[in-house]
């Protein structure tokens, strides 16, 4: 299994009251799994997609990743996990403001140490890969969201990861750049990423082939798409 | 590792250009500490080459025999020793005669005159009668352009010669030759032996309007009422003390004073003018390292307050930086170079303007004052170092940050 959670809870301590925001999650994603997490608000399931991005610890509760557990870790290893292991893709793109397109798309591979030459080939690949090929130098203000949104795609998959993270993508975009951005998701998993998502929009959901329900903390409910049905019978 | 710290410069040096006002405002306290440090140090510097080596001619191995001592800071000694009696020249004959440690003894009287050949003439330059050992004792020039110095028979018989300095002789001669030509000093003639090099100005003096004559000469022309001073050049440079010791004997028998009466003369030496200096100078370093320091402290804190700005402003940077793998020590290398580079451009204003001062004041002040790149380094290397103290407190508050609160910052 790729990704292993075993009886994970979050608390947040507000001081006065505490916030469970997971309450004994269990859930495996395996390689090439292309999973999309809905609920609600409030349900959870971004606390549960920092978990897994090694961005945040579980309270209580394991997690392996790759079948080593996040909990021994230290905070540089899993600054290491984040930069190699992990691609993720925000809602609000979380793009650096003053850096053009290629710069930004480079941020990984500086904290991966590679060749400054390396790193522009690479940046320059990912860049082309998401349709860029002509924006490389523009900066985020000079940017479309949707552009925006495969820049920070581009910046997620550079480092080849084995995860592509990505919560509420299409979250900022008007529905057409929205499909379109999904599509970009769809051929990334066709070329063999994990893909998960996080997610309230049900068009979203669709393109995945695995539907995770959280609710309240807890998976209410773990399910094949229609997708994912079709996948299977073939 | 040195990439990491070429990409955080990069970095810096991007935030420092969004914020250039803010940067070189937040500089200013660095700027004026660099300015007060290096200015002051150059000036020291100045006098180090300038005055020292001039003091250094007066010559470690020579005693002056004075009416008082050079330096008198007290106005109660002042009082005390203002009724001495004058050096005459048969002090300086006594000792001449009877010293022994001595190499040659050389007899300084001065005062300022007119010189004046047919209806060229310059007014109150320096007299100095002495004898043919003049040039190589006191401030005095060392060489001569041409003709010859004072003879021990020009000295012996007073005879009335006189040797010029240069401003004398282009003033007096704008176009013949001195030697041999006659100039009147005072109310007499004299016959110009010789014409020295040109030394040019020292701490505001010109001292190439020095006429030199035979201190029996000197005595006919201007009376001899005047202190003599008499320097003794020693034989060996080692027996300073002894020699102080013989000196002193010799005058208080020449002066007939009783074993309970005090000197009523002063030996002086190198050392006192030195000793002074120092003195002066230790209080310019005291200066220095007073208004630096503080200055360096407010400039530091208002790095350390910028820095802290700067940490708040790029919250949500940070975060993305995290979240794509940058590690607490990357970030906190980041933040350090930046509160270092801010510093670096407060160092790089202050060289400038100090060397501009510095440049400025040896140009339009006798103070010779020069900037070394010695100092220049270990000034900049001193600040770079405030800039690590100072930016440490927020680099380490960037690096600790949460990336999920620094991700949701607004």
């Amino acid at each position: 299994m790729l990704i292993q959670l075993n009886d994970i809870t979050k608390v947040y301590d507000l001081g006065q009251e505490k916030v469970h925001a997971l309450r004994g999650v269990d859930l495996s994603i395996g390689k090439n799994e292309y999973i999309s997490i809905m609920g609600p608000s409030g349900s959870g399931k971004s606390t549960l997609m920092n978990i897994i991005g090694c961005l945040d610890v579980p309270t209580a509760g394991e997690y392996l990743l790759e079948g080593i557990s996040v909990h021994t870790m230290s905070d540089n290893d899993l600054a290491a996990i984040r930069n190699q292991r992990i691609g993720f893709v925000f809602q609000t793109f979380n793009l650096l403001p003053r850096a053009n397109a290629l710069h930004n798309v480079e941020l990984p591979l500086i904290y991966s140490g590679m060749s400054r030459k390396d790193r522009r080939e690479r940046a320059e690949q990912a860049l082309i890969s998401v349709g860029l090929k002509d924006r490389m130098k523009h900066k985020p203000s000079e940017l479309s969201g949707g552009q925006r949104q495969r820049v920070a795609i581009a910046r997620a998959l550079v480092n080849n990861p084995s995860i592509i993270l990505a919560d509420e993508p299409t979250g900022n975009l008007d529905s057409e750049t929205g499909t379109e951005i999904m599509e970009v998701f769809t051929k990334l998993h066709s070329q063999g990423n994990t893909i998960i998502l996080v997610t309230h929009e049900q068009h979203v959901m669709e393109f995945a082939n695995r539907d995770v329900r959280i609710l309240d903390g807890m998976i209410s409910e773990d399910q094949l798409t229609a997708n994912g049905k079709r996948v299977m019978q073939e | 590792m040195l990439q990491k710290i070429l990409e955080s410069g990069l970095i810096a040096l991007e935030a420092i250009r969004a914020h250039k006002l803010r940067a070189i405002l937040t500089t200013l306290g660095i700027v004026i500490g660099v300015v007060t440090v290096v200015g002051i140090i150059s000036i020291i510097q100045g006098l180090n080459t300038g005055f020292v080596n001039q003091i250094s001619n007066l010559g470690t191995d020579v005693l002056y025999i004075d009416r008082y001592p050079w330096i008198v800071t007290d106005g109660n000694e002042w009082f005390r020793i203002r009724r001495r009696p004058r050096i005459r020249e048969q002090h300086y004959q006594y000792i001449k005669e009877y010293s022994l440690l001595a190499d040659y003894v050389v007899p300084q009287i001065q005062g300022h005159s007119s010189v004046a050949r047919g209806k060229h003439s310059l007014d109150r330059v320096t007299v100095i009668g002495t004898n043919e050992h003049g040039l190589r004792v006191g401030f005095g020039p060392q060489d001569l352009a041409e003709g010859r110095f004072l003879s021990p028979i020009d000295v012996n018989r007073n005879r009335m010669v006189a040797v010029i300095g240069h401003r004398i002789a282009e003033t007096l001669f704008p176009a013949a030759d001195p030697l041999g030509e006659r100039v009147t000093v005072g109310s007499q003639r004299f016959l110009v032996i010789g014409v020295l090099e040109e030394q040019g100005n020292m701490l505001g003096n010109d001292m190439d309007s020095n006429v030199y004559m035979a201190h029996g000469a000197f005595a006919r022309t201007f009376g001899n009422w005047r202190s003599y001073s008499i320097a003794v050049k020693l034989r060996d440079p080692e027996k300073m003390e002894d020699a102080r010791i013989e000196l002193t004997g010799l005058m208080r028998t020449a002066r007939r004073l009783k074993p309970r009466e005090e000197n009523n003369f002063e030996i002086n030496n190198q050392d006192m003018l030195m000793n002074f200096y120092n003195s002066i100078t230790r209080g310019l370093w005291l200066t220095a390292i007073g208004i630096g320091g503080i200055s360096l402290l407010v400039g530091g804190i208002g790095i350390m307050n910028i820095m802290m700005v700067s940490v708040t402003e790029r919250t949500r940077e940070i975060g993305i930086r995290k979240a794509l793998g940058a590690t607490r020590q990357t970030i906190m290398l980041q933040f350090l170079i930046e509160s270092m580079m801010i510093c670096l451009v407060g160092v790089l204003i202050g060289m400038g303007v100090a060397a501009g001062l510095a440049m400025g004041i040896d140009k339009f002040t006798p103070l010779p004052a020069t900037i070394s790149a010695s100092w220049a380094v270990l000034g900049t290397g001193f600040v770079l170092v405030i800039g690590v103290l100072f930016g440490l407190w927020p680099a380490s508050r960037a690096a600790k940050l949460n990336p999920i609160d620094a991700l949701r910052y607004e």
